[in-house]
């Protein structure tokens, strides 16, 4: 059984294939990076599973049996679909701990919003910014924060869509191992990322991606190996 | 301080009276509308005074309910004037139909349209709770169609501004024409009487006034329990995001088809209060500027912080009435005045006058101020 399952999914801007029949299966508790060149279609991908972007053709699977191809945003959301945007995306007129409970999703008892939120500001170290406005916080803040919007909902599928762009070296070790805590076993995550020693030090196995297709999948030490993924990425 | 004013918000999420002490703007402003009730009842200032007072409030009322939408929904409605009529039209059909129930004189409207008796959709507007119900559920049922076919279509930003001016200026081609059976071009008037009593008695003017007064405060205290609560939250996320709202599982489409009736429900009850006070209904509170009008109060006055729409529009339109009596030619030219001023130097209106922050870019809700 895969957390996640992707079929031969094409998504097409105009006359530009952004995905060209791309596959992908990600495992339960597995962390998978994609990487690629600028434009290889990374987000695109994010923006299909989370249905912003419509494919053409191909079906997303969640857990072998939930078709997410034709559902809402919110739908997909609500199925456990959980995304932290390239550009960080919070609340900006919302304070930290507000962003945070509309984290939790409507789904949350609201018995159990409060914990998951202290939860929540544990895990991403930001308790003493719970009542600050999100619009106030640094760029590593909002990042943080963001990932800690996804954490409240208890999601099964975990999209992070460059989480330590523009981060310091002390600031990205702190975000693998905020990573690293989000394991389970009933949880995949998915990373998208460029910066290569962060993706070794945190997934199990890493697909690139190029022109809208897989490249390779396997190990980051044969990634590393693979002539063609070398000359994808000496060429640029 | 703000910190402060967050906790103290969080810890009692389930107030009913909701907390003021957050937003001095607003206690202040609902106070201000609660002593002019008594101040109107116990002084009794000249009835032109009071009048002008209570159309000053139905205004204020209108202005808050685009402020609902439009400050903290993000959603820019240039067509507010088509509920505002609505809630007018109806009232003025109820005002006839109840002085020709009382009095057994037909009026003008029926025998400039040749009626022997009033056509059947006045049927039972003579009863004033009834037409309350009909002017208010209509607003919002057309409110309801427009906004659904609208948001769920995603039609967003300015392009609805565009629609829904579109919609308001198609009203006014309707109601210019006399068959509609609404008074065409002239609109209703004339209204004699009111709960049975004449309508311009002195205590009638003040009764009407106060009533507008006191709705004002309570659509005030009603909107601001709603945008502190868990609503209001993610009206302020849907405004700012609504895309991302959307992928934390949340129906924005939902979200803003409720606010948006709602907001023109408040603008129907405007229209309502207003129609009795200034004795005249006709299609021109159905044209553009209006519409576009009621927008301006709100950005003059400080939009997102529903106290700023009640000084915008307080603000405009004493000006308004002041001006049109001194100089009717000028007023076009004073009011793009003050929009520029507002635009270029007041990005939150005229409460950045109090305040004079760095802070212009986005909006904090209710009590930035303090
Ligand atoms: N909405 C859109 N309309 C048209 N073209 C688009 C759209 N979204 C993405 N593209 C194009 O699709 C291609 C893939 O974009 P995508 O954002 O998926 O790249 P990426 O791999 O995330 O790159 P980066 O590393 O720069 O974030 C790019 O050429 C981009 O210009
Ligand atoms: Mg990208």
């Amino acid at each position: 059984m895969s957390a996640l399952v992707i079929e031969n999914l094409s998504v097409v801007f105009g006359r530009f294939r952004a995905l060209d029949g791309l596959s992908l299966a990600i495992d339960p508790g597995e962390v998978r990076a994609v990487i690629g060149p600028n434009g290889a279609g990374k987000t695109t991908l994010l923006d299909a599973i989370t249905g912003i972007a419509r494919p053409t053709s191909g079906r997303i699977l969640l857990g072998d049996d939930l078709d997410l191809t034709r559902r809402s945003e919110a739908q997909i959301a609500r199925a456990g679909v959980r995304r932290k945007f390239q550009k960080p995306s919070v609340f900006p007129a919302l304070t930290v701990r507000e962003n945070l409970e509309i984290g939790c999703g409507l789904d949350c008892p609201a018995s159990e919003r409060s914990d998951r939120v202290a939860a929540s500001l544990a895990e991403t170290g930001l308790e003493a910014r719970a009542d600050t406005l999100a619009g106030s916080l640094a760029h590593g803040e909002k990042q943080w924060l963001e990932i800690g919007m996804v954490l409240a909902s208890r999601p099964r599928l975990v999209l992070l869509d460059e989480p330590v762009a523009g981060l310091s070296d002390a600031e990205t070790v702190r975000t693998a191992d905020l990573i690293r805590s989000l394991r389970r076993p009933d949880r995949a995550i998915l990373v998208i990322e460029h910066d290569m020693a962060f993706v070794e030090a945190i997934a199990d196995r890493v697909t690139v991606l190029h022109e809208g297709r897989t490249l390779f999948e396997g190990g980051m030490a044969g990634a590393r190996a693979d002539s063609r993924v070398i000359e994808v990425f000496l060429g640029r | 301080m703000s910190g402060a004013m967050e906790t103290s918000s969080m810890a009692a999420p389930r107030r009913l009276v909701p907390d003021l002490g957050g937003d001095p703007l607003l206690a202040a402003v609902i106070g201000l509308v609660l002593t002019g009730a008594l101040a109107l009842v116990l002084l009794q200032p000249a009835p032109y005074l009071v009048n002008m007072v209570g159309q000053l409030a139905a205004f204020a009322i209108l202005a808050v309910s685009l402020d609902l939408v439009w400050g903290y929904l993000g959603i820019l409605s240039l067509g507010h004037g088509l509920f505002f009529a609505i809630g007018g039209y109806v009232c003025a059909m109820h005002l006839l139909s109840h002085a020709y129930a009382v009095t057994g004189v037909a009026p003008d409207l029926m025998q400039f349209m040749g009626w022997k008796s009033l056509p059947l959709y006045w049927f039972g507007l003579a009863s004033a709770p009834y037409a309350l119900v009909v002017a208010l559920v209509l607003s919002a049922a057309i409110a309801f169609v427009f906004g659904y076919a609208s948001f769920r279509s995603r039609v967003n930003g300015v392009y609805f501004s565009i629609i829904s001016q579109a919609l308001v200026y198609v009203a006014m081609l309707l109601m210019f024409r006399n068959d509609t059976g609404l008074g065409g071009n002239n609109g209703m008037t004339g209204f004699p009487l009111l709960f049975g009593h004449p309508i311009g008695a002195p205590g009638m003017v003040t009764g009407l006034a106060v009533a507008t007064l006191l709705a004002l405060a309570l659509v005030l205290a009603g909107a601001r329990a709603l945008v502190v609560g868990r609503i209001g939250r993610s009206m302020l996320a849907c405004r700012d995001d609504e895309a991302r709202l959307r992928t934390l599982g949340y129906s924005t489409t939902r979200l803003k088809l409720g606010i948006w009736c709602l907001s023109a429900t408040i603008a129907a009850l405007a229209g309502i209060l207003y129609v009795p006070q200034v004795g005249i209904i006709n299609p021109r509170v159905l044209s553009p500027d209006l519409s576009i009008e009621i927008a301006v109060w709100v950005a003059i006055g400080g939009m997102g912080r529903l106290g700023g729409a009640v000084i915008g529009a307080v603000a405009v339109n004493a000006l308004k009435f002041w001006l049109s009596a001194a100089m009717p030619e000028a007023w076009p030219f004073i009011l793009s005045g003050l929009v520029l001023v507002v635009v270029l130097g007041l990005p939150n209106g005229l409460l950045d006058l109090a305040t004079l922050r760095p802070k212009p870019t986005w909006l904090r809700r209710g009590g930035g101020l303090g």
